[in-house]
């Protein structure tokens, strides 16, 4: 039977650990809200990746494999564009109800 | 087919494929996984859009905490961990340490499940409920419950999966015959653990 490579598995143990605390920590650094879901969308993807490249062994297996793997991702990425224009077409409905509520509001 | 050739394919997985040669069973958990990933796909865009579009979305932080759920987190990383060293102790041919640690494996999956249902419980009384809640939008608990509860599923799933690879290893002879089987539960479990640090940075800390 062929010997099996592992990758080392505890250095990525506290790679994920570290970077989860890191994650704990940026949401009460003192930045802009929109800084800190970019920021915690990157950390997780790059948790993600490393579970999925040594963990799920990604890193030694054919490209193709690779590609199957990451078809989902750019799946669920498009749906978010997808989605968008019916959130933006809700978002300025709300605004606009708000516009026509303020004034009225604005008198008492 | 002889006696010797059925008893092979019963011991060692049969067959390979160009893309993984160590079994077809290799590419079909993946093959599954990608369609299982579109799922949860699916239901983070669908989270995304509809708190995106809401203007009384409560802030997740506020009302779920996430000291419980930071543990939850770790636990589940260190799960993965036990499920790579149960493979590894089974590549040095020792079936005992194997079996051990897919057993921790087990356990820390267990543990999660246990957790959430703590969690939940503690949620619903707080009043978070599928159908509305004290905070403001009513999908919000629809969404928290729907997602939380998906992945809920799949961690109980893995745990008899986990429990039925210990009864595999322990019924093949030799430490290598089961070593394709236990790894493609661990990539099962990796997706698992994958999917939770989405769950957990779209849903509690975002």
């Amino acid at each position: 039977m062929a010997e099996h490579k592992h990758p080392n598995y505890m250095a990525i143990f506290y790679y994920l650990a570290i970077l989860t605390a890191v994650e704990l920590a940026v949401i009460f650094m003192p930045i802009q809200k929109f800084y800190i879901a970019v920021l915690l969308c990157v950390f997780a993807v790059w948790k993600a990746t490393l579970v999925a490249m040594y963990f799920m062994h990604l890193k030694l297996e054919t490209r193709t494999l690779g590609l199957i793997a990451v078809t989902p991702l750019v799946i669920a990425t498009l749906l978010v564009f997808v989605l968008l224009p019916d959130g933006f077409a809700v978002a300025k409905k709300t605004s606009d109800e708000k516009k026509v509520a303020a004034p009225a509001a604005a008198k008492h | 087919m002889t006696a010797a050739t059925a008893h092979g394919a019963a011991a060692v997985e049969p067959a390979e494929s160009p893309l993984t040669p160590e079994s077809w069973g290799k590419l079909g958990m993946w093959i599954f996984l990608a369609g299982d990933a579109v799922g949860f796909g699916t239901l983070l865009a669908g989270y995304g859009a509809m708190r995106a579009t809401s203007a009384d979305w409560p802030n997740p932080y506020d009302v779920l905490g996430i000291n419980l759920t930071a543990l939850m987190t770790f636990l589940l990383i260190c799960s993965s961990v036990t499920m790579v060293k149960a493979l590894e102790w089974l590549s040095r041919g020792d079936k005992n340490r194997a079996k051990m640690f897919l057993l921790l494996t087990a356990l820390g999956g267990a543990i999660f499940v246990s957790l959430q249902a703590y969690e939940w419980t503690h949620l619903i009384h707080r009043g978070l409920h599928i159908n509305g809640n004290p905070w403001g939008a009513s999908l919000f608990g629809t969404s928290f419950f729907l997602v939380t509860g998906f992945h809920g599923l799949h961690v109980t799933a893995g745990v008899i999966y986990l429990l039925a690879t210990i009864g595999v290893v322990m019924r093949r002879p030799q430490p290598m015959d089961s070593y394709n089987f236990v790894e493609i539960t661990g990539l099962y479990w990796h997706f698992v653990d994958l999917v939770w640090i989405m769950v957990f940075t779209f849903m509690y800390l975002l």
